[in-house]
């Protein structure tokens, strides 16, 4: 909200400096957000008289000037204006002086021949607007000398503060003025409308058919009124705080709704169609409103209408077929009460954002309109003339009062600082709360009705099937607003911090173990030398569906762009996007992954944790010592077991089958198991198809872990480590088998072929070239035997072996070689 | 020694000398010390000799034997050596050429910003609590004291999906972490410290803002916690993950639905260079309070027994701030030099005894 320092000292008595004001404010709550000093640009400029102008005798378009800027020196000025004139009353910049307009600094000159020892000035060249018809021409009076920015009000700082939600009384100059006076800045003036008698019956009445949405409103009709251009002051406040003056009646509603935070409206009585205005729910009618739109109410909406139709959308905005104009004559005013929910939906509904809807969505003080009515009744007769009927009602003032008590204690026992009795009751009191009892422990007080954030008459909303303290809450709300309010007031900077005391010297693990496992998933693939990214978690429907992610549940309603729509199915997916964004800036070989959820449904256990990586390209950078070779669904697979070994899977007890999804390649992919359901990853090419469309880069391998679905290693003690005296034997196996077996087929053979005797089990080759039969394929497979109670005979050995072989043969069909 | 003697030890030394390999070598110790070697047989004629020279000269012969036995140990010595000198020779690399490969990977900064809180938050008692990026309604604005009508709900840019049925609040994707608060509170009783760390979401996107951020928050429930502790838990915090003990800190009256009284906290730095903790200007960081009685009542917690507070603030913002980066963008585009640039080492996670 913005007002200039005059506006805020009439109703603040107080010599504080701008900028004690200033931090008072933030301080308090009420927090700046800048400070506009026009009068610090406009400080070298003065009124000054031109005592003679004559034409330049060496240029036809200028004249030589003589200027008295006050202090009875002629000076000599060159001017270009056609304006200027002898006698004529202008602004006056001497040498030196920053010219904001022309961004230069004044020195003297001679200017063919004629000294110029300063600048007669336009609006334009004072950084005031674009008039540049000629120089300043300020009436006979102006006295000549003075400051023009002083003379012309200009000097005058624009305060901007923000008002957060809760203090609909603060969006108002006087509720500011109040709040730095309880902050000890200044005290704040009193104010009371004296009432203007009433000099004939209005021919306007009120009507409420809705009243949950305007349970009062008061209105006054004034006669004979002549609407026109508001007096200097007026318009000089608004302009300030960059609104518009239109004419004095529509300004002087602005003026109330800034100077009371009281929103008021002005009807052109002789456009009022009947001699009812009533206040009832919207039924689909349309009508233009003031601010050139049009507005189609519904049954939410409470509107004000008159015989021809809705007129108004109440508390939001005004109809232009009513409003008032240059012509108008005869007026009624509105000052009404209106529920803020009401107003905040309606509001929210039609995309309206003014100035009445922001006070009345806060809540406005229900106990003001009385003397609202009166005080803007006597502006408008003030400036406009007329007469004043009297004052008509609908409706009745709400129960709006409410106390509130503080214990003492509580203020360091909640804000963790002692304030004084006395000094808090205070506050209170300099905050308009008066004192309705008051002992050594607790005060309790009326609170005041401009403040309706505090002791709050507003329902919980329980989690359900809980039993709301009800009664806690009805003690400690209201005493925890009147806490904030003593507080903020003292300052919240002297409150002592007090360091956490914590349980003992060495903290508790500050990480579930789930949580735990997700770090460490993380460190594993960034130390196996992928990068780790953060991408949305949507992504454009389109990209989403390639894996696997349409679900109209998981499509944004309100998306900011068309391409971030959808909630991702995997983190998968959107690093399939960065790579490829890496690859258009000339990186196509990347290693990426992410850890974060991927979607599958709105409930909590529908959004897994995904750890997901990507390799682009080349497996490694090109290297004298090393094959080049692109990035394969081995390496992808080797990532995803590292992760899955460092969290203590049982890497024995996983099983790898060729059923990815379709965005893997079908033939280079595969998901790991523990146990038959449960699945722990997947990993395999890119499908070339899904590359293609996303962008048509090259191949990459890619790798998904669920980190949600890995157990909880058994927290056993380790038994003691086997460290067998006996050498071990090593053993070779070449088999052949069909190439539809499963090379893990034949090892989990092989591994089971002797139980106890067989330590190892190890794949060192794979062939299926030129030497082995078409359809068939070579498996190299060593296997180390582990003696324990004495070293092996040949012979023993030799049986063994033949039962690997016999083994691998019977589950596999495979033989040797 | 006999004539013979010398003539065999002189031949000898002379084809030891001419051994220029093992082979060359090993036919002169053939030929000399061999089962028919030159030597062996004249020591096997030692029996032919007559009886008082045969004492003599068998001495003379094992002394010869000694002798030819320790040169020929040394030439082989000599060859050895001398064949291992060409083998290194020959083995010779370019020490200058690069070694293979091993790309390092890296941590994003928002995964080590958040793990350095983890740790800080960690020392001073609180545990990391999580929660759905989707949520109800309900947990991300009602339970908090914000009402449908709120105005503070206009603020919040809120994301919504589908609803499940006709008359159902559609879900969200949360606008601040501080659902999980509430998951926390009405998961277990109180006394409670939790800080929360993840994915916030709210349509808004330009250099400052993004659709979506990350949030940390923290909740500290207890009988006898007070906005005293609030003040000192930040102000901990702040000095320690800054790194800077003297971090101008402030408070400043604010408003959120869900705490009061509530504050806005600023730290000191310079407009001008961006420098923290000196300069004269404040920077706002993160909000804070004490936890609105309504939102205890909410979650079946009792105010009149139990109090705390709660703050929050962006993970992205403080992590510009400590790093002096300018743009938010580049968090989530996963540009590979910009990760490269502002990533971390996996292998340095965020410890309190090593410094974060």
């Amino acid at each position: 909200m913005k007002f200039s320092l005059a506006w805020l000292r009439d109703h603040l008595e107080t010599d504080a400096p701008l900028a004690v004001i200033t931090d008072t404010l933030t301080r308090i709550g009420l927090e700046l957000e800048g400070v506009e000093d026009r009068g610090a640009t406009l400080a070298p400029f003065r009124i000054a008289r031109v005592l003679s102008a004559v034409p330049h005798p060496n240029a036809d378009r200028l004249r030589a000037c003589t200027v008295d800027a006050g202090d009875g020196v002629a000076v000599s000025v060159v001017c270009g204006a056609p304006n200027a004139r002898a006698g004529m009353i202008s602004v006056f910049a001497a040498p030196g002086s920053y010219i904001p307009g022309t961004d230069m600094t004044l020195k003297v000159g001679d200017i063919r021949g004629v000294k110029s020892a300063g600048m007669l000035l336009s609006a334009r060249e004072m950084g005031l607007g674009d008039d540049h018809a000629g120089i300043m021409d300020l009436p006979a009076d102006a006295p000549v000398g003075t400051a023009y920015a002083a003379w012309a009000g200009l000097d005058d700082p624009v305060i901007d503060i923000a008002v957060t939600p809760n203090r609909g009384d603060a969006l108002s100059v006087r509720g500011v003025a109040r709040d730095l006076a309880a902050a000890g800045i200044g005290t704040l003036k009193p104010w009371a409308p004296a009432p203007l008698p009433a000099q004939f019956a209005s021919t306007l009445r009120w009507s409420i058919e809705m009243p949950a949405a305007c349970p009062w409103i008061l209105g006054r009709m004034i006669r004979n009124v002549r609407n026109g251009p508001a007096p200097r002051w007026l318009a000089e406040r608004l302009t300030a705080i960059g609104l518009r003056p239109i004419n004095a009646l529509v300004d002087i509603t602005n003026f109330f709704t800034v100077d009371l935070g009281r929103p008021l409206h002005v009807f052109d009585a002789d456009k009022v169609a009947g001699g009812v205005l009533t206040l009832r729910p919207g039924a689909g009618e349309t009508f233009r409103a003031l601010n050139g739109k049009d507005v189609t109410v519904t049954a939410e909406d409470c509107v004000i209408a008159d015989a021809a139709g809705v007129q108004s959308l109440a508390g939001i905005v005004g109809g232009a077929a009513t409003g008032c104009d240059a012509d108008t004559t005869n007026v009624f005013v509105e000052c009404a009460l209106f529920d803020p929910v009401r107003i905040a939906l309606s509001g929210r509904r039609h995309q309206i954002a003014s100035d009445a809807r922001a006070r009345f969505e806060r809540g406005i003080d229900p106990a003001l309109l009385p003397a609202a009515t009166e005080a803007a009744t006597r502006m408008i007769v003030e400036l406009c003339g007329g007469t004043a009927s009297e004052l008509v009602a609908a409706g009745a003032e709400p129960a709006w009062r409410r106390r509130a008590t503080l214990r003492f204690a509580r203020i360091a026992g909640l804000g963790g600082l002692d304030v004084p009795a006395d000094e808090a009751v205070g506050a209170l009191q300099r905050l308009g709360f008066s004192v309705a009892a008051r002992d050594a422990e607790r005060v309790t007080v009326e609170v005041p009705s401009w403040r309706n954030d505090i002791a709050a008459d507003t329902a919980l909303d329980p989690a359900p099937g809980i039993a709301a303290p009800q009664a806690g809450r009805a003690l400690i709300e209201p005493e925890a607003d009147l806490v904030e309010e003593v507080l903020r007031l003292r300052g919240l900077d002297v409150v002592p911090p007090v360091s956490m005391r914590v349980a003992g010297p060495v903290p508790a693990p500050t990480l579930t173990p789930r949580q735990t496992r997700t770090a460490l998933a993380r460190r594993v693939l960034g130390a196996r030398g992928l990068a780790e990214c953060v991408t949305f978690s949507f992504m454009a429907s389109g990209a989403a569906a390639l894996f696997g992610g349409s679900d109209p549940a998981l499509r944004l309603a309100n998306p900011i762009a068309a391409d971030l729509d959808q909630l991702r199915p995997t983190p998968l997916a959107t690093l399939a996007l960065a790579a490829q964004r890496n690859a258009a800036r000339g990186w196509p070989d990347v290693a990426l992954f992410e850890i974060g959820p991927g979607f599958a449904g709105t409930a909590p256990e529908a959004q897994p944790v995904i750890a997901a990586g990507l390799r682009a390209g080349a497996a490694a950078p090109r290297h004298w010592g090393v094959a080049a070779r692109p990035a394969d669904a081995f390496d992808a697979k080797g990532d995803a077991y590292a992760v899955l070994a460092a969290l203590g899977v049982p890497m024995e007890a996983l099983s790898v089958s060729a059923d990815a999804p379709g965005f893997y390649h079908p033939g280079q992919s595969g998901v790991v198991r523990q146990g038959p359901k449960q699945v722990l990853a997947r990993f395999g090419a890119l499908h070339p198809r899904v590359l293609a469309e996303l962008g048509g880069a090259g191949p990459a391998v890619a790798f998904e872990i669920y980190l949600d679905a890995i157990q909880e290693p058994k927290r056993r003690r380790r038994a003691a480590p086997d460290l067998p005296a006996f050498m071990p034997v090593r053993r070779d196996f070449a088999f052949i088998a069909a190439a539809a077996v499963p090379a893990e087929a034949v090892l989990k053979a092989a591994r089971g072929a002797e139980r106890t005797l067989i330590a190892e089990v190890s794949l060192f080759d794979a062939y299926d070239g030129a030497q082995v039969a078409p359809g068939h394929r070579s498996l190299g497979v060593e296997v180390v035997f582990q003696p324990r109670e004495r070293t092996l005979t040949d012979a023993e050995i030799e049986a063994a072996c033949a039962r690997v072989a016999a083994a691998v043969a019977k589950a596999t069909g495979a033989r040797l070689r | 020694m006999t004539d013979d003697l010398f003539t065999l030890r002189a031949e000898t030394e002379a084809a030891l000398r001419e051994a220029a390999d093992v082979r060359a070598w090993d036919a002169v110790r053939v030929g000399v010390l061999g089962k028919s070697g030159t030597l062996t047989a004249l020591l096997k004629d030692l029996g032919r000799t007559p009886a008082e020279q045969r004492r003599e000269r068998g001495a003379a012969l094992n002394r010869l034997k000694d002798e030819l036995a320790a040169a020929i140990e040394a030439r082989r010595a000599a060859l050895e050596e001398a064949a291992l000198e060409a083998r290194l020779a020959a083995e010779r690399i370019d020490v200058t050429l690069p070694p293979r490969p091993a790309p390092a990977g890296l941590i994003h900064p928002v995964s080590r910003t958040m793990e350095e809180m983890a740790a800080i938050f960690g020392a001073m008692g609180f545990a990391v609590a999580e929660g759905p990026d989707v949520e109800s309604d309900w947990h991300n604005f009602g339970a908090l004291n914000i009402p449908a009508h709120h105005p503070a709900r206009a603020d919040h840019d809120t994301f919504y999906l589908p609803p499940a049925g006709p008359g159902a609040a559609p879900p969200v994707l949360r606008t601040h972490t501080s659902p999980v608060q509430v998951r926390s509170m009405l998961r277990q009783p109180p006394p409670l410290r939790i800080v929360t760390m993840g994915r916030t979401y709210r349509a808004d996107h330009d250099a400052t803002h993004s659709p979506m951020f990350h949030q940390l928050e923290g909740l500290a429930i207890g009988r006898d916690i007070t906005l005293g502790h609030l003040k000192g838990c930040l102000i901990d915090f702040l000095r320690s993950f800054f790194g800077i003990a003297s971090l101008p800190v402030r408070f400043r009256a604010s408003y959120f639905p869900f705490t009061e009284p509530s504050m806005e906290v600023d730290i000191g730095w310079n407009r001008r260079t961006g420098e923290l903790g000196g300069g004269g200007d404040w920077l706002e960081i993160l909000g804070s309070g004490m936890v609105h009685p309504k939102v205890l009542a909410n979650c079946g917690i009792d105010p009149a027994e139990w109090q705390g507070f709660a703050f929050g603030m962006g993970v992205e913002r403080v992590t510009m701030l400590k790093h002096g980066m300018a743009d938010l963008r580049p968090f989530y585009d996963s540009d590979i030099r910009w990760l490269r640039h502002y990533g971390s080492s996996p292998l340095a996670p965020a410890m309190l005894h090593e410094g974060v």
